[in-house]
């Protein structure tokens, strides 16, 4: 077989041994955090009487053991069951609000993406100049403020003093893509702000690495233009670094972004899964960690298959 | 004098000054109630309710795990929802007085224990459907079901025996009970075909608006239902509500004019708020109040010169200052203030004492701290104001420990489990309510564990009394008792804080409950 195969099948196969391991660890998790379902679920308003009822209901009196290898033989064939506390189907909601959270992900993925190894180009270009400091300084300044001061920032200062875009970014079935893009500009530019500076750098030190090879002194001495050397020799052998790094950006920007959810109160999977987790709605909370799981270990997944691929070192392996 | 008259209207209606403010400026004025009254409803009317338009409402209080069946609603935005979609059988006016709504008629046999709801003819469905006495009866069954998970569970506990004859519903209590009518004003309340049995979730109710799209935590979609029988409400065309539980963010939706209304303002920044030109900020008082419980029956505070000690070492005035902005009143340590009809003004008010706590806690000979437990969860401004009861008991040299809890569990785990703890409570339309809800000996949500034979005899008393004077008095005893006996630390009652922008008009507030006890997108209209 080929090693490339093999190595694929190898990675996969630790990937949902890992997914596995951590849908063990969402479940023990659900369980031992205090309160119960019902009394979440029903509030400081609840008697005795009706707590035993929704207990028995949700089928919270059977063994612990029980309930999970119940779920994960559902889980598998992509049946989640419905939430315990409003008895709806988990599958249809989730699918709804994971492609709300995949949409403004892939806005603020296509813009900050191309925007930061540009800028990570631009500030190797321009090493200890004003161009680098004050790409540097921009967005390390961005990086430092906590997501939700940046996210009221720039609400109030684009939202409500100037009123270009939507403060409350809601989106529905029924807009047009246009509308969309427009409810999403807020969160998307803060989500941008956030995770630039990340990218950018190690984009910029991964570069600088490369340029103290004899190879660059080489294309400097053939007389190329000092940008055609950075994105044509230099870039190519700092990839797999860079996309390490946009993965990792790319799953926070998945998986992370609750709090930004929060504050344009966007209707993504972060809120879905914090509403749960305060009702102590264990099926919801297991779907939801189980696809943060599934798309934090896949990304990692395709990071390291990238470097391999792009490092004949990796690809060849002794 | 004139001028000054057409501004107070014109603020009036702006929805910046309520009906009773307006006469009682205009009074000032030398225009007489009556006559004040008349220009108000004139200028009212002359304005009136504009139907069409659009309203967008940003709530806080929503999750993705909300249901459209009305016994599992207890936060905010089912409560909006359900009053705006559904009817039911009475309402309660911000005066206290029952309105009827589905029942036409409300009459009581001589002994309160025997009630005649006639239910009114013509009411529609949203799915078409004319409403029965039979449904009636069936919404009432279905609350009352000891298997049933309903918020109203508990306030239904007292009717024994409900059944249909001819248009009417008839209601039999267990004891005497002459404020059913408000009880059956519960949101929870609110009839569907059959009682939802068939289909609790249908979200089909005879409300003035029916649902068009219900994305739980996200949005909720309202139209007008054209066949609503009570043409004087439901002005707009459609309704949505969107789900924004970041204060910030509601602010902001306000103030750039994405949403029209908003509820649970800050009071921190309620006077900000207030001054941005378009928005107006409504403050209500309410039932509501904060509180710090301990459980009667538990050392160290079994004893009573203990909860005397606590209960004037706490500076009431400076924490309503500091934790409400003033928005809201003090309270004098019965769960009762002025909102409630039949409420005794006369019962002195609890103040700041140091000397006094410290003759209390020196004479009950309890030695060492005496722990207290808060979290963020229990009311806004708990960890703080727990501090500042700290400082005060200090000065009268009582310790106080604080140990912060997690908000996750805290109403399983330390609120009604814990000695000591703080808390809050929505309030009651009544008092029979409120106290037979947490005072009683036998109640569910006993939190002070208060078990007080001659406050439970009273109590059953004055459910039965029709006499009013008489049972404003033996009401007045129960407050003395709970005051000067009981568990409670009542420091204060909070206002409702909602605000809403000059696109719409028409707000009242209403002490029952916030965003006009959840009427706001059934009685406002459009500028």
């Amino acid at each position: 077989m080929h090693p490339i195969i093999k190595l694929l099948i190898q990675r996969i196969a630790l990937g949902l041994l890992l997914l596995w391991a951590a849908s063990v660890m969402i479940f023990v998790g659900t369980e031992i955090l205090p309160g119960d379902v019902a009394s979440a679920v029903l509030g400081q308003g609840a008697t005795e009487q009706a707590l035993a009822n929704m207990r028995a209901r949700m089928g919270l009196d059977e063994p612990a053991v029980t309930r999970y290898f119940s779920w994960l033989f559902n889980a598998i064939q992509g049946d989640f069951g419905v939430a315990l506390s409003n008895g709806r189907d988990i599958s249809t909601a989730i699918s709804q609000r994971l492609g709300n959270t995949l949409f403004l992900a892939a806005v603020a993925a296509a813009i900050s993406v191309p925007l930061a190894i540009f800028l990570g180009l631009l500030a190797v270009r321009y090493r200890d100049r004003w161009p680098d400091r004050l790409i540097s300084g921009v967005t390390l300044t961005a990086i430092s403020l906590p997501e939700f001061l940046l996210g009221y920032i720039v609400m109030y200062v684009v939202g409500v003093q100037l009123g270009w875009f939507p403060t409350v970014s809601n989106i529905n079935a029924g807009m047009s893509f246009g509308q969309k893009l427009n409810a999403v500009a807020l969160p998307a530019t803060v989500l941008t702000l956030v995770v630039l500076a990340h990218m950018m750098r190690m984009t910029r030190a991964a570069i600088l690495n490369v340029m103290q090879s004899a190879y660059v002194e080489t294309a400097e001495l053939k007389g190329l233009r000092r940008f055609t050397i950075i994105a044509r020799h230099a870039m190519p052998n700092a990839i797999a670094p860079i996309v390490n790094v946009v993965m990792l950006n790319l799953a926070y920007l998945v998986v992370g972004v609750v709090v930004i959810e929060v504050v344009f109160v966007y209707p993504g999977m972060g809120q879905y899964l914090v509403d749960h987790v305060q009702k102590r709605d264990v099926a919801v909370v297991q779907a939801c960690g189980l696809i943060f799981a599934a798309v934090y270990i896949g990304l990692n997944l395709v990071a390291d298959v990238v470097s391999i691929l792009s490092n004949p070192r990796l690809r060849y392996p002794k | 004098m004139q001028d000054r008259l057409n501004y107070y209207l014109n603020q009036t209606l702006r929805g910046r000054m309520d009906r009773r403010a307006f006469i009682g400026r205009a009074g000032a004025l030398g225009v007489t109630a009556a006559a004040a009254n008349m220009m108000w409803t004139k200028a009212a009317q002359a304005q009136g309710p504009r139907k069409g338009g659009h309203l967008m409402i940003g709530l806080q209080g929503g999750e993705s795990t909300n249901s459209l069946d009305p016994a599992l609603a207890a936060s905010q935005v089912p409560f909006s929802y359900l009053r705006t979609t559904g009817d039911t059988l009475v309402n309660i006016s911000p005066s206290g007085e029952i309105v009827p709504r589905l029942a036409e008629e409300v009459s009581a046999s001589a002994d309160a224990q025997t009630w005649t709801f006639k239910i009114r003819a013509g009411v529609e469905f949203h799915n078409g459907q004319t409403m029965t006495a039979e449904d009636v009866a069936q919404t009432l069954r279905r609350h009352s079901n000891e298997d049933s998970q309903s918020g109203a569970l508990g306030i239904m506990r007292g009717v024994a025996d409900i059944r249909v004859d001819g248009d009417t519903v008839v209601l039999t209590t267990t004891t005497p009970n002459a404020d059913l009518p408000y009880l059956l004003a519960d949101y929870h309340l609110v009839i569907q075909p059959n009682g939802g049995f068939d289909d609790p979730t249908a979200g089909i109710f005879t409300g003035p608006y029916r649902w068009v799209t219900d994305e739980p935590g996200v949005r909720h979609v309202m139209e007008r239902f054209a066949n609503h029988w009570d043409d004087s409400v439901g002005h707009f065309d459609s309704v949505e509500m969107l789900v924004i539980n970041d204060a910030t963010a509601r602010n902001s939706a306000l103030q750039s004019g994405q949403v029209q209304v908003i509820n649970r303002v800050e009071p921190r920044v309620a006077g900000l708020l207030a001054r941005a030109g378009n928005v107006s900020v409504q403050s209500s008082a309410g039932r509501g109040h904060y509180v710090f419980i301990m459980h009667c029956n538990t050392a160290p505070f079994d004893n009573n010169d203990v909860r005397m000690a606590l209960k004037h070492a706490i500076d009431r005035e400076d924490m309503l200052d500091k934790i409400l902005r003033g928005y809201g009143s003090i309270g004098n340590d019965m769960p009762i203030n002025s909102a409630y009809p039949l409420f005794d003004d006369a019962i002195p008010q609890r103040t700041f004492d140091p000397d006094l706590a410290r003759f209390h806690f020196q004479r009950s000979g309890h030695d060492g701290p005496i722990v207290l437990r808060t979290s963020e969860v229990a009311f806004p401004g708990a960890v703080d104001a727990a501090q500042l009861f700290q400082e005060s008991a200090a000065t009268a040299g009582i310790p106080i420990e604080i140990i912060r809890e997690p908000g996750d569990g805290y109403w399983s785990e330390v609120w009604n489990a814990q000695p000591f703890c703080a808390s809050y409570w929505g309030g009651r339309p009544v008092q029979d309510q409120m106290y037979s809800t947490a005072y009683y000996s036998g109640a569910d949500w006993n939190d002070t564990r208060f078990f007080n034979d001659r406050f439970d005899g009273l109590l059953i008393e004055a459910r039965a009394e029709l006499d009013l004077t008489r049972r404003k008095a033996l009401y007045s005893e129960m407050g003395t008792i709970v005051r000067d006996e009981g568990g409670l630390i009542c420091p204060m009652f909070n206002d409702f804080i909602d605000a809403h922008n000059d696109q719409v008009m028409g707000w009242e507030s209403n002490p029952n409950g916030e965003m006009m006890n959840g009427f706001a997108a059934v009685h406002m209209w459009q500028a």
